[in-house]
């Protein structure tokens, strides 16, 4: 289920992307916790008690959204937007999150 | 800067968001549509004025976007743009680093679901979503309610707002609060409003707690000894605001510990001055008091530094700057007062320490709990926080004790009998914010 | 831990043993001094630890000490071996085994000839070459040429580590009072005085100079003379990652030092910051860390991708020849000195304690430490 929901702005232009080897879609402008959180619940997991997260602030400070994409670079959520192609992961996959990190 | 730019002066402007407006006149990105009206509501004639007024100065200024500053020392910042990092000398240096909102650790409150009132505001505001679900918003202090009528009228589903503060604390507040009726005035329309449409209001919350498996699914709170559960979806939650210092203190400022805001802030003049020569204050940075004061700040810092810099070299233009300052200056300490209203009304949660359980997670980063903080200070006989934190991980995360040094400091007073005060706080090393290894590596491609 | 003594100005404090510093060294001789049944008083200015003893890296290595140094070096290796009896705690302590990158032939021969010169003190050292380093290690980026491994050497948390032989001494019964600077201490023929900012007096027939960067100053006011200045060592932390290193890496020519602790963050060592000896005075420089992180990636390129999520410095005390000051006062018969480890104290300090608390007992040290002697700084100054 989803974080958040889409109430204004509709009319905005569409960038896929891919969130654990799955296609989707946001739109330009957002930031890549609003891509991901519009379709689901969770942004990363904890190093520690695998707890899942997904995000606080918002606004850059308390470092809680960086997820990794695929290749290995770490994304500030909140801060970075959303680019056409970005392959990003979610810690849903633990595996695959492991080999390309 | 509009007051440098009249003196002639050409300042940098280093902000680390796209657009300017830091928070509460934060704009969504280009090519969004709605109206400021819609954006910014009763604000909007003040945020069409600072977004109109920026628009004029830029081509008079040097402005930095998606910039961030992660290191000061004296004469120079560190920032990093784009992953390339660059140094930047300056003679002078005004802080205008904003505040963060006020959250103590409660149960469940890293629970997918959980958020700022801050973040709920800058989800509807500069990305056009809210928070989806059945929505509560709990703490206190003005946003709570701003951002309930905000989020009702945007379409959120709010099921309920929770205020910590009691009634009784408003009534003894009301001759401050009157200072600044416009305020107060909307305040109780905002109330009225939720209202009339049945969303629930209490006052008097205590012990909020969440639940939740992988993400929140209820609420529950006490009042009156009664404790009432609810299903929710999301919760936005904040208990007033908390400065960001920490550029200030790379900056070599004293901090002081402020009994008002319960945080160490650097300490500044009437006009904003710091302790170093050259670097000013301005804005919420270093003191809450709301957006109005942080223009007014801003001004007053920005005459204080032409002021130090011996400009306008004309007498009588120096004269009426200097009528100007002191005019600011008691505007200035008029809205302190208001303010001091406004804690009466809002209360913070002193006695917090005391009622939190051990497997309460107090470091979000690092995931340490108090029951971890309680057990070293008994077995290692901390009694400061630094050492505190060497011993045990709290603060030593990604964000480096922004969310949790406030608690952790409450925790040891509370463990050793000190004051918050006198358990010291976190000290702050570069970078303010984390920052990409690969960035080092662009910075030796330019050397 | 008591902040001060509860003796009211004015009462002095008899002991056997006093010791400036509640450092490693400091607290590693009160422990062992405990042992002989001595009592012990350990004055420090700030808490016990928290200089060089808790800022530092963390390597508890043998590899690259000079020669005069790898006698006590091997002793202290088998204190580290049986830490957690010594200290009641590991303070992740981890044999990981510590690998020293060449990046070139001429590195490589410096290797090959100090492996030589540490098979004569029982140091047993691996050297590898390219194919064997990157199967061995398919981390390590192609500029690695070579490399040497002590599989035996490792690291460990100094803040734990410090704070836990504080505590250790402690519960063996030394006096332990911090934020507690010493501000007069003199010797009058039989005994020594000291006083310290709380106005508490100590009266002891022994005195042990572990005070660190500081230590040239109290040996100063013993009429020895000293070569040292204070050097801030440049730190960073990266963010929690998958365990990726998993030994100690260095490189020769020192341009970066590198681990991963268990929880996964990677901290790493190289260049210099600022500061003065004043406590929390000190600050890291970007550009140290900067160049180091550049280093380190070049050698090890997964790490790339990670967050610096913090940078420190730290006060350390350097002598013109790399090595500490430790052995008797060439002026005042029972002043011992301990201080002065230029950023190679960590593994050494337990080592170095024993060898204290030998000195006070017999009069000499079972391990060398005629190198180490502060009379080779009046031979300089004569």
């Amino acid at each position: 289920m989803s974080l958040l929901k889409r109430v204004a702005e509709l009319e905005r232009q569409r960038v896929s992307f891919w969130l654990d080897g799955k296609a989707l879609n946001a739109l330009v402008g957002d930031s890549v916790l609003t891509a991901v959180l519009t379709h689901t619940d969770q942004l990363r997991r904890t190093e520690f008690s695998g707890a899942p997260r997904a995000g606080f602030c918002l606004i850059g400070c308390c470092q809680d959204c960086w997820m990794r994409s695929e290749d290995g670079v770490a994304v500030r959520a909140c801060t970075t937007e959303i680019e056409e192609g970005m392959r990003l992961l979610s810690g849903r996959m633990p595996a695959a999150e492991r080999e390309h990190a | 800067m509009q007051t440098l730019v009249e003196a002639g002066l050409r300042p940098l402007l280093i902000d680390e968001n796209r657009r300017a407006g830091g928070q509460i006149y934060r704009q969504p990105p280009p090519g969004f549509v709605r109206s400021k009206k819609v954006l910014y509501g009763f604000e909007a004639a003040k945020a069409e004025a600072l977004h109109g007024s920026f628009e004029q100065l830029r081509s008079k200024i040097d402005y930095r976007p998606d910039t961030l500053v992660w290191n000061c020392t004296p004469g120079q910042l560190d920032l990093l743009h784009a992953q390339r990092p660059a140094a930047q000398t300056y003679t002078h240096l005004i802080l205008c680093t904003g505040a963060l909102d006020r959250v103590m650790p409660f149960p469940g409150w890293t629970l997918p679901g959980v958020y700022t009132l801050g973040a709920a505001q800058v989800a509807l505001k500069a990305q056009g979503c809210v928070l989806d679900g059945r929505v509560v918003i709990a703490g206190s202090g003005p946003l709570l309610y701003l951002l309930a009528y905000q989020y009702a009228k945007a379409g959120a589903d709010v099921v309920a707002v929770l205020d910590t503060a009691r009634f009784g604390g408003k009534l003894r507040a009301l001759p401050a609060l009157l200072r600044q009726p416009v305020t107060l005035a909307k305040g109780l329309y905002f109330m009225a409003w939720l209202r009339a449409r049945g969303i629930a209001i209490f006052g008097g919350v205590e012990h909020i707690a969440a639940d939740g498996k992988q993400t929140l699914h209820s609420l529950r709170w006490t009042r009156k000894g009664k404790t009432t559960e609810i299903a929710c979806n999301a919760l936005a939650t904040g208990f007033g605001l908390r400065s960001e210092t920490q550029l200030a203190e790379l900056a070599g400022c004293r901090l002081v510990f402020d009994q008002l805001n319960q945080q160490w802030l650097p300490q500044r003049d009437d006009a904003g001055r710091s302790s170093v020569p050259g670097v000013y204050l301005a804005g919420d940075g270093s003191g809450i008091a709301g957006a109005d004061a942080a223009e007014l700040s801003g001004r007053a810092a920005a005459l204080a530094l032409l002021q130090d810099l011996g400009l306008p070299p004309n007498a009588a233009a120096k004269n009426a700057l200097a009528s100007e300052s002191r005019q600011l200056a008691h505007t200035l300490r008029r809205n302190l007062l208001f303010r001091q209203g406004l804690e009466t009304a809002f209360p913070t949660a002193v006695d917090w320490a005391r009622h939190c359980a051990d497997d309460l997670v107090v470091c979000r980063c690092e995931e340490i709990t108090a029951g971890q903080l309680r057990r070293s200070v008994q077995q290692e006989g901390s009694i400061e926080i630094n050492r505190l934190k060497a011993l045990t991980r709290v603060g030593m995360g990604r964000c480096q004790g922004r969310i949790c040094g406030a608690a952790a400091a409450e925790i040891l007073a509370h463990a050793t009998g000190l004051s918050v005060a006198e358990v010291g706080r976190l000290r702050v090393q570069a970078p303010v914010k984390p920052i990409p290894v690969s960035s080092a590596l662009m910075a030796q491609e330019q050397t | 831990m008591s902040a001060a003594s509860s003796k009211p100005a004015g009462e002095v404090i008899e002991t056997d043993v006093a010791i400036i510093g509640g450092g490693l060294v400091g607290t590693s001789a009160a422990l062992e001094l405990r042992r002989q049944q001595r009592s012990v008083v350990v004055l420090e200015q700030g808490w016990c630890g928290a200089q060089a003893s808790g800022v530092n890296y963390g390597g508890v290595r043998r590899q690259g000490r000079a020669a005069c140094q790898l006698p006590l070096s091997q002793r202290a290796h088998q204190i580290w071996r049986r830490l957690e009896q010594t200290i009641g705690c590991n303070g992740e302590y981890v044999a990981s085994g510590h690998l020293k990158l060449a990046r070139n032939e001429a590195d490589m021969q410096e290797l090959v000839a100090y492996r030589e010169m540490a098979a004569a003190h029982g140091l047993e050292l691996e050297l590898l070459y390219p194919d064997a380093l990157r199967q061995r290690y398919p981390w390590i980026g192609t500029p690695a040429y070579g490399a040497s491994l002590c599989a035996e050497d490792g690291h460990a948390n100094p803040r734990l580590i410090a704070a836990a032989f504080a505590r250790a001494a402690e519960q063996a019964g030394a006096h332990l009072l911090q934020q507690s600077a010493v501000e007069d201490c003199r010797f009058d023929g039989n005994y020594f005085l000291l006083q310290n900012s709380q106005g508490v007096r100590v009266r002891s027939r022994f005195l042990l100079n572990c005070s660190g960067a500081w230590g040239k100053e109290i040996a100063g006011r013993f009429g020895d003379a000293v070569s040292e200045q204070a050097i801030y060592p440049n730190m960073c932390v990266t963010e929690p990652l998958p365990p990726l290193m998993d030994l100690s890496l260095g490189v020769v020519g020192g341009a970066f030092y590198a681990r991963q602790v268990e929880r996964g963050n990677v901290v790493l060592g190289g260049g210099r910051g600022d500061g003065n000896l004043a406590l929390d005075a000190t600050r890291p420089r970007a550009s140290s860390s900067v160049n180091a992180l550049a280093a380190l990636t070049e050698m090890v390129p997964a790490l790339r991708h990670a967050l610096v999520i913090r940078t420190w410095s730290g006060v350390e005390g350097e002598t013109p020849d790399g090595q500490p000051v430790i052995g008797p006062s060439a002026s005042t018969p029972g002043l011992l000195h301990g201080f002065g480890f230029s950023g190679a104290g960590f593994q050494l300090a337990p080592a170095v304690g024993e060898v204290l608390a030998e000195l006070v007992a017999k009069g000499e040290s079972s391990t060398p430490i005629d190198a180490f002697s502060v009379k080779r700084f009046a031979v300089q100054h004569a």
